[in-house]
């Protein structure tokens, strides 16, 4: 589980996150949503530790992220799987060098088992023969598969997905959001995925937040959200057209 | 003047991650290895070229401006071999080198960085300062020594050939003037500033591509930026070295 108390960003002065707390449970796909500058990215990098908080607390099960030093944490983020927006692969490593990076650099398997373990995430996210090929020869769909496969490599307590689905058709849209509830539910950790992307609130949204202009605004899941009487919520639920007319 | 000083902090305070013991040696051992081949052996090739036709500037230069019967012809081969190890193979040479090899690491880097490749590092507790740059400092303080030698061989040989070509000094001229007064000391200055300038290029840019945020343009402000500091901050410790190594 991990927890954000009361969380406060700001940058050059303009307050990106304000008081925010929310709770992430094990075992759930939690998805923090929100308009585009909201700040659900900056509390994502909060989270992580890619930006440092101005006052609160980040709790990964009952240990305070935010007073670790920099050996701690880079011990707790062994336990951390992140897959970006982009993909963020290792352009000058190949597919399975890239899975296997992580493997190389925090364990000591032999190559056979590290070869192994690789063939077995990229297995699971569906790929196969796909080796020996570069990042740049990859669709965007299977950059994703590939970059949750190293997310995965080391067993992670923690998944983090920066908008999983931005780029990508809504058929493979769908293929990547089932992929992180199957990890989730199949390992039993904690997933936190960042999107704006309805279909995937609907469809893997177990624990959802809403974040609008840097503050905690709304908490449910895929079922409440359709019936919320938040008007911000409803903006932005109903946003599209497609959507609006469904309503109608 | 607060961005000198801020600048330059964050330049001391990246160093300071850099400059620890890496997390694998195996993997910092072949990552070495690579650097040693993108940022020295691909550069063999143009040192080589601009180094011969240097020499050879230097040599035709000083035999069209030596009027004096009184000055012996081996002055030609005695001027080509000073300035080539004095100052051009290891200043002008490391120059070329900023342009080349620190464009290339900044952009390397600054584009990691931009695709959030630094980020994901960080997120697996690698410590990305130290996995990017400090193999690529290393590899430069170990290889441009050996480019900066290459050089001067192919700086006198330029000379010579050039030399023999036109017809204005013979080989025995040349070759005597090469050997009057010979300093060890002088290869010893010479690769002592190489490894501070090797320094100056790979730390430099790998500052500024690390340091490097937002999208294309300002990866490529940080490659500009990366060849421009390196290039004047070469020129100033160039000045320095030579007052404390040859006074």
């Amino acid at each position: 589980m991990i927890e954000a108390r009361n969380i406060d960003k700001t940058f050059a002065g303009h307050h990106v996150l304000i008081n925010v707390s929310c709770t992430f449970e094990k075992g759930k796909t939690n998805l923090i949503i929100g308009q585009s500058g909201s700040g659900k990215t900056v509390l994502m990098k909060c989270l992580v530790g890619l930006f440092e908080v101005d006052n609160g607390k980040v709790i990964y099960d009952e240990r305070d992220f935010t007073k670790m030093n920099f050996e701690q944490r880079k011990t707790l983020r062994r336990e951390i799987g992140m897959l970006f927006q982009g993909g963020a692969l290792f352009d000058s490593m190949n597919v399975e060098q890239n899975v296997m990076f992580p493997l190389n650099m925090f364990t000591d398997q032999s190559l056979e088992e590290k070869l192994g373990r690789v063939n077995f995430v990229l297995k699971r996210v569906n790929l196969e023969d796909v080796n020996r090929l570069m990042p740049s020869e990859l669709s965007g769909g299977m950059r994703k598969r590939v970059a949750i496969a190293r997310a995965i490599a080391m067993n992670p307590q923690y998944l983090f997905c920066d908008e999983p689905n931005s780029g990508l058709d809504p058929q493979t849209s769908g293929v990547i959001d089932h992929l992180i509830r199957e990890i989730t539910q199949e390992y039993n950790i904690t997933t936190i995925v960042n999107t704006h992307d309805m279909n995937s609130v609907l469809s893997i949204g177990d624990s959802v937040v809403f974040i609008y202009k840097g503050e905690l605004w709304w908490k449910g899941d895929k079922e409440t959200i359709l019936y919320t009487e938040n008007p911000e919520l409803n903006e932005f639920v109903f946003g599209t057209e497609l959507t609006s007319r469904l309503k109608r | 003047m607060f961005k000198v000083f801020s600048t330059t902090g964050n330049y001391v305070m990246l160093m300071k991650r850099v400059f620890t013991p890496p997390q694998k040696r195996g993997i910092f051992w072949n990552q070495m290895l690579t650097e040693i081949n993108n940022l020295g052996l691909e550069s063999l090739g143009i040192v080589a070229f601009i180094s011969m036709f240097m020499g050879a500037v230097v040599a035709i230069q000083t035999a069209y401006n030596i009027d004096s019967p009184l000055i012996p012809m081996s002055m030609v081969g005695f001027t080509v071999r000073q300035s080539v190890i004095l100052e051009f193979s290891p200043t002008v040479i490391s120059l070329i080198l900023a342009g080349k090899v620190g464009s290339r690491i900044a952009s390397e880097i600054g584009t990691m960085r931009v695709t959030e490749q630094i980020d994901a590092l960080e997120i697996m507790g690698v410590n990305s300062a130290n996995y990017l740059i400090f193999p690529k400092v290393v590899a430069s303080i170990l290889i441009n020594p050996v480019l900066i030698v290459f050089s001067m061989w192919m700086g006198i040989l330029g000379g010579w050939i050039a030399m023999v070509a036109t017809g204005l000094v013979s080989t025995n001229d040349f070759v005597q003037g090469i050997r009057i007064d010979f300093e060890g000391y002088t290869i010893f200055y010479a690769l002592t500033k190489t490894v501070f300038f090797a320094f100056i290029i790979s730390s430099i840019s790998g500052f500024f591509g690390y340091e490097t945020r937002g999208g294309a343009l300002e990866v490529g402000q940080a490659s500009t930026n990366a060849v421009v500091f390196s290039s004047v901050i070469i020129i100033l410790f160039n000045l320095v070295l030579t007052q404390l190594l040859l006074t």
